[in-house]
């Protein structure tokens, strides 16, 4: 059996190197085709009416309007009468028509009867929630203990809103039954493998009959791992019209339905000794994920204070139900740590990078990381330099912050499996059922495939997006890249293992003295004695090699476990509130790095939607109807490229790192932002601003409370 | 979106023919567009002007000043060197609108026309979004709503970048309807509705802007200063644009207009009256400020709005004075 490892450093021509998307050129010039852009023959249009009310009893729904309505094709009854909606615009009835246009007239002429019920929308207010569930305490140690005993104590309050995945793309489907018992999706999903199950079994078709299409998708963030029912009903109409339908949620319903990332508030409470060591920490937190609630995040984050409380009341609310959010738990449980840190710092009148340090032996097995990376960012924040307490920066109105945070995630890589093809013509490929959400999958396969074949990335093909090929796992967690990584490398190692059998006896070596490299089957002990690649296929007849590779699997190729540390430089302007980011710094390890492009792209992605985040992003929900009032791209806020300032991205790699083998990266980068941006304004203005998003009048407010205005 | 017919005159005097209850008039379509597809707007007729050649164009004269076109885009107003010249106000107000895409396809004048932004009223519940007798912009969140001029009905502000600084500049409009021509100056073309049958602007459905006219800037020295929370498209949180003549280094009098925190672009008096007989310093223009939010009255959740407001006026004082900010 061959080996299954990492080429050593010295001899990683692809692996770790700075390439462009390999389907960059397509997605920009527009030819990359998403599922928005499908369009088949005799194709219709659905649409959904959504329910104007948060929550409300479904008394009676009228649809002979719809029906009657020329190129009008099916109408479809989600949610009859009796049904109790718990959020504004959850899907009532769904439409298929000719033209998108037609699908929304009729729609219009659907009359729905409700029995308008109270709602609830604003968890911050736990002591007015009409429900919470009962309160999960965590104890270590002697917390009551640590803080009678505490040299100094830090008290806050902090919270942030919930925000929508507010994907590009929006969720939706095409369904194509290309006959009665086969169904073809073509879903904007993250799940191209997961999703056959989900539509075989609402259909009851056997899973062998569905077939899952994902070229390109315009983001997910952990929001498009369903067929939802919107998908289910889709497939449904295509299926009672006997035509292509496709439906695509818009904006509006995007915003509200399609995910969001639950809010968290806390109120914590935190102990040093004399010398600032961290002994207690003591958090009560709440907030919604919609009409189910929403688990503890975990607090304390990262730092495990010897001495520790935590309790957490999960408050149901009327809307859209949350969804994974990039990181799930953990941006909320590190803005609430880092800033309840940061603020014992400034109690205790210590620059917050020294405490952080002085504490780090608390963050664990990657404490050391933690602190190269501390030390590192400090440099090329210039933090020794630019940093002064709090209410020392600057005499105008606008006042200058540094503030940092750290983070850490798991990211071990997912089952996959991947089927590699060498062919007698010298073409290779690798065929995945994974998908590539945008973060570059197609990329990092056939970088592992030309790295394990000594070709050029151009000469190799990646085949995914279909669930026709080897099964793989979803993209959730920052497990795809472990996953597909050392399933490709595990078969393109199989199947070179073929090959160098092959034309072993030509060269008279064994096979075990063969290697592939720049283009070439060599003898490693003399290189001059070689075939091309081409020669070397041109001996394998007509059929080509076919070789599997999975993960898990054998040899040391993945792991988990990651740390970063993010810093911000701020302006705040405390005449009007207003935040402008200077510039961020990201360290980040994830074992070793298959592309570094694709790798800083991933972060610098992260610090702008992170950015997003800290600064304008929010759900705004109407106190008088419960309904979301931002559903739109113009008052749910998203920062351009003017607002995230200069951002630099540091990747850890080298010794210590590379040898652990690859590790997710989606979720880490996007941990720390909230955090790092919150505490800088802290530190600039003196005062704790308890929110996210830092928008103006919260600025305002906090400086008119602090006194500071 | 409803069905609706479609017309493409190529002159004004039928644009105005074709006119009348439930027709629009579209230029760049940035904004009917929008009302349209969410049944904002559900008109019978769109009549697009964007064929008719005399909408075109922008002039200069000497006497007379700056003619705009009713077709002139946001970005030609920005390109052009004497506007940039001339009137610094106009041109920060343009540069505040953003997407390079809006500015090259929105006019100026549709900029004027363009309707509220107000969440409420661009979710179906009407210009005053009255419900069973109350008004759910005091009920619900106005955080983005008005501090000045909002004892009621209208809560909503007034949209347009460009309104305050044409008022500050004295600028007219030009009209023409079924009776011919007429000339109303910016300041009186917005009004405050009392009804939902009314509009926030004088033009009737039968009437269209054809040109905005803008005296000679005559040395007065001219800002507009807004406050917005992000670079990338988004709307003012407050404005304001300041006009002032001069007498050595005396304001003989002022202009003071305030947008984004009235259902009409707001002429503070007080303000102007600040400012008179004084050289413009730092606390002469914070005094302005606050006279300019002294009638100013918070709804539940935009206090904010008033420190903004106070701190716009103050400066956009400053950089009409060529003072730092
Ligand atoms: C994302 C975004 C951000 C924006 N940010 C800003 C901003 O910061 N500040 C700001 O001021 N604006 C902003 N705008 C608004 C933009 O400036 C206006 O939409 C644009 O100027 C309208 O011009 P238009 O030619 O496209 O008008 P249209 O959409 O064609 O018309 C708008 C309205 O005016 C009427 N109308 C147009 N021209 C005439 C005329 N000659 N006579 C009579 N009625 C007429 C139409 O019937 C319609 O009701 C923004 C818009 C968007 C979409």
């Amino acid at each position: 059996m061959p080996e299954f490892n990492w080429p050593e450093s010295d001899r990683r021509w692809r692996i770790g190197k700075h390439r462009t998307r390999v389907d960059g050129p397509d997605k920009s010039c527009g030819a990359a085709e998403f599922t928005y852009d499908v369009k088949l023959f005799g194709m219709l249009y659905a649409r959904m009416l959504p329910c104007p009310h948060a929550r409300a009893r479904v008394i009676s729904v009228d649809t002979s309007a719809a029906e009657a309505m020329k190129g009008v094709h099916a109408v479809r009854v989600i949610q009859g009468p009796g049904t109790e909606i718990k959020w504004a615009a959850d899907d009532i009835v769904a439409v298929a028509a000719e033209t998108e246009e037609i699908a929304g007239d009729a729609v219009n002429a659907i009359k729905v009867d409700y029995e308008v019920l109270e709602h609830f929308v604003f968890e911050e207010h736990l002591d007015k929630a009409p429900e919470v569930n009962p309160a999960q305490e965590q104890t270590t140690g002697e917390p009551a203990q640590a803080f009678s005993d505490a040299k100094a104590q830090s008290e806050g309050y902090y919270g942030c809103g919930v925000v929508s995945h507010a994907c590009h793309e929006s969720h939706g489907h095409v369904a194509h039954w290309t006959d009665e018992e086969h169904l073809t999706v073509f879903s904007s999903t993250q799940a191209v493998t997961g999703l056959v199950g989900q539509f075989s079994e609402a259909l009851e078709i056997p899973a062998a009959n569905v077939r899952i299409i994902c070229q390109n998708m315009g983001g997910g963030f952990g929001s498009k791992f369903s067929a939802d029912r919107w998908g289910i009903e889709c497939a449904r109409l295509a299926r009672q019209t006997k035509r292509p339908v496709k439906l695509m949620l818009e904006r509006g319903p995007e915003l509200q339905i399609a995910g969001g990332r639950p809010s968290t508030f806390a109120r914590v409470k935190t102990a040093v000794d004399a010398d600032g060591n961290l002994t207690g920490w003591d958090s009560k937190s709440w907030g919604t994920g919609g009409p189910s609630g929403t688990g503890s995040p975990p607090l304390p984050y990262v730092f495990e204070v010897p001495n520790r409380k935590h309790q957490h009341s999960s408050v149901p609310a009327n809307i859209g139900p949350s969804r994974a959010w990039r990181a799930p738990n953990h941006p909320q449980a590190c803005f609430v740590t880092m800033t309840a840190l940061e603020d014992m710092a400034a109690t205790i009148e210590m620059d917050p990078l020294d405490f952080f340090l002085k504490n780090i032996s608390l963050t664990g097995v990657r404490a050391e990381s933690y602190a190269e990376e501390l030390k590192l960012g400090a440099q090329m924040m210039g933090w020794k330099r630019k940093w002064k307490p709090r209410g020392q920066n600057g005499d105008g109105p606008v006042k200058r912050g540094l503030g940092l945070s750290l983070h850490t995630w798991g990211g071990r890589g997912h089952q996959s499996n991947c089927e590699v093809l060498i062919h007698p013509d010298g073409s290779a490929e690798a065929r995945v059922a994974s998908q590539d959400l945008g973060t570059g999958t197609r990329t990092v396969i056939a970088t592992v495939l030309a790295e394990t074949f000594g070709l050029r990335v151009r000469d190799v093909t990646v085949r995914i997006g279909d669930s026709r090929f080897p099964a793989s796992g979803a993209s959730g967690g920052s497990t795809t890249v472990g996953g597909v990584s050392s399933s490709t490398r595990r078969g393109a190692i199989n199947a070179l293992e073929i090959l160098l059998q092959k034309v072993a006896p030509e060269l008279g070596v064994a096979p075990e003295e063969l290697e592939a490299v720049r283009g070439r089957i060599r003898v490693k002990a003399s290189p001059n004695r070689y075939l091309t690649w081409k020669q070397a296929t041109g001996q394998l007849g007509v059929n080509p090699i076919s070789a599997a590779g999975s993960n898990p699997g054998p040899g040391k190729l993945i792991d988990s476990g990651v740390a970063g540390i993010q810093m911000a430089d701020v302006s705040v302007d405390i005449e009007t509130g207003i935040t402008k980011i200077n510039k961020m710094v990201a360290i980040q390890d994830c074992g070793l790095i298959i592309d570094m492009l694709t790798a800083k792209s991933q972060v610098y992605g992260a610090l702008t939607m992170g950015i997003s985040y800290a600064l304008c992003e929010e759900r705004i929900m109407d106190p008088v109807t419960g309904r979301l009032l931002n559903d739109d791209m113009e008052f749910y806020k998203l920062p351009g490229i003017g607002d995230i300032g200069d951002l630099i991205v540091h990747m850890m790699t080298g010794p210590g790192y590379d040898e652990r083998g690859v590790i997710g990266l989606g979720e880490p980068p996007v941990i720390s932002p909230g955090a790092a941006i919150s505490n800088a304004v802290a530190n600039a203005i003196g005062v704790r601003v308890p929110y996210l998003p830092l928008t103006p009048d919260r600025v305002l407010e906090a400086l008119e409370k602090g006194g500071a205005a | 979106m409803n069905r609706f017919q479609y017309a493409s005159p190529v002159t004004k005097e039928s644009a105005v023919e074709l006119l009348g209850s439930g027709a629009v008039v579209l230029a760049g379509g940035t904004d009917l567009l929008s009302l349209m597809k969410a049944d904002v707007a559900s008109p019978d007729l769109v009549v697009n002007i964007k064929e008719i050649a005399e909408l075109k164009g922008l002039e200069h004269s000497e006497g007379s000043g700056l003619r705009i076109g009713a077709l002139v885009t946001i970005d030609e107003l920005l390109q052009d060197s004497r506007v940039q010249e001339e009137y610094p106000s106009l041109i920060q107000a343009a540069d505040g609108i953003r997407s390079a895409q809006i500015r090259s396809v929105g006019t100026v004048a549709g900029d004027l026309c363009q309707r509220p932004r107000c969440w409420y009223y661009r979710h179906g519940y009407g210009l005053l979004a009255m419900q069973n007798g109350s008004s759910m912009v005091v009920d619900g969140d106005n955080r983005y709503h008005a501090i000045l001029g909002n004892g009621g009905p209208a809560y909503f502000v007034n949209p347009s970048s460009f309104a305050p600084s044409l008022i500050a500049l004295g600028a007219s409009l030009k009209v023409s309807g079924p009776n011919g021509e007429k000339e109303i100056s910016v300041a009186d073309f917005f009004q405050t509705p009392q009804s939902e049958a009314e509009k926030e602007y004088k033009l009737s459905d039968s009437e269209i802007v054809t040109q905005i006219l803008v005296p000679a800037a005559g040395g007065k020295a001219n800002a507009t200063y807004e406050i917005r929370e992000k670079e990338a498209l988004d709307w003012p949180l407050a404005a304001a644009a300041v006009s002032l003549v001069m007498q050595g280094d005396q304001v003989e009098s002022a202009k003071v207009v305030l947008g984004h925190v009235a259902p009409v672009p707001w002429n503070s008096d007080e303000a102007a009256a600040a400012l008179k007989g004084k050289a413009v310093s730092a606390s002469v223009a914070d005094d302005a400020g606050k006279a300019a939010v002294q009638q100013a009255k918070a709804l539940s959740r935009n206090k904010f709005k008033i420190q903004l407001a106070r701190v716009a006026v103050k400066r956009a004082i400053l950089r009409a004075a060529g003072m730092e900010v």
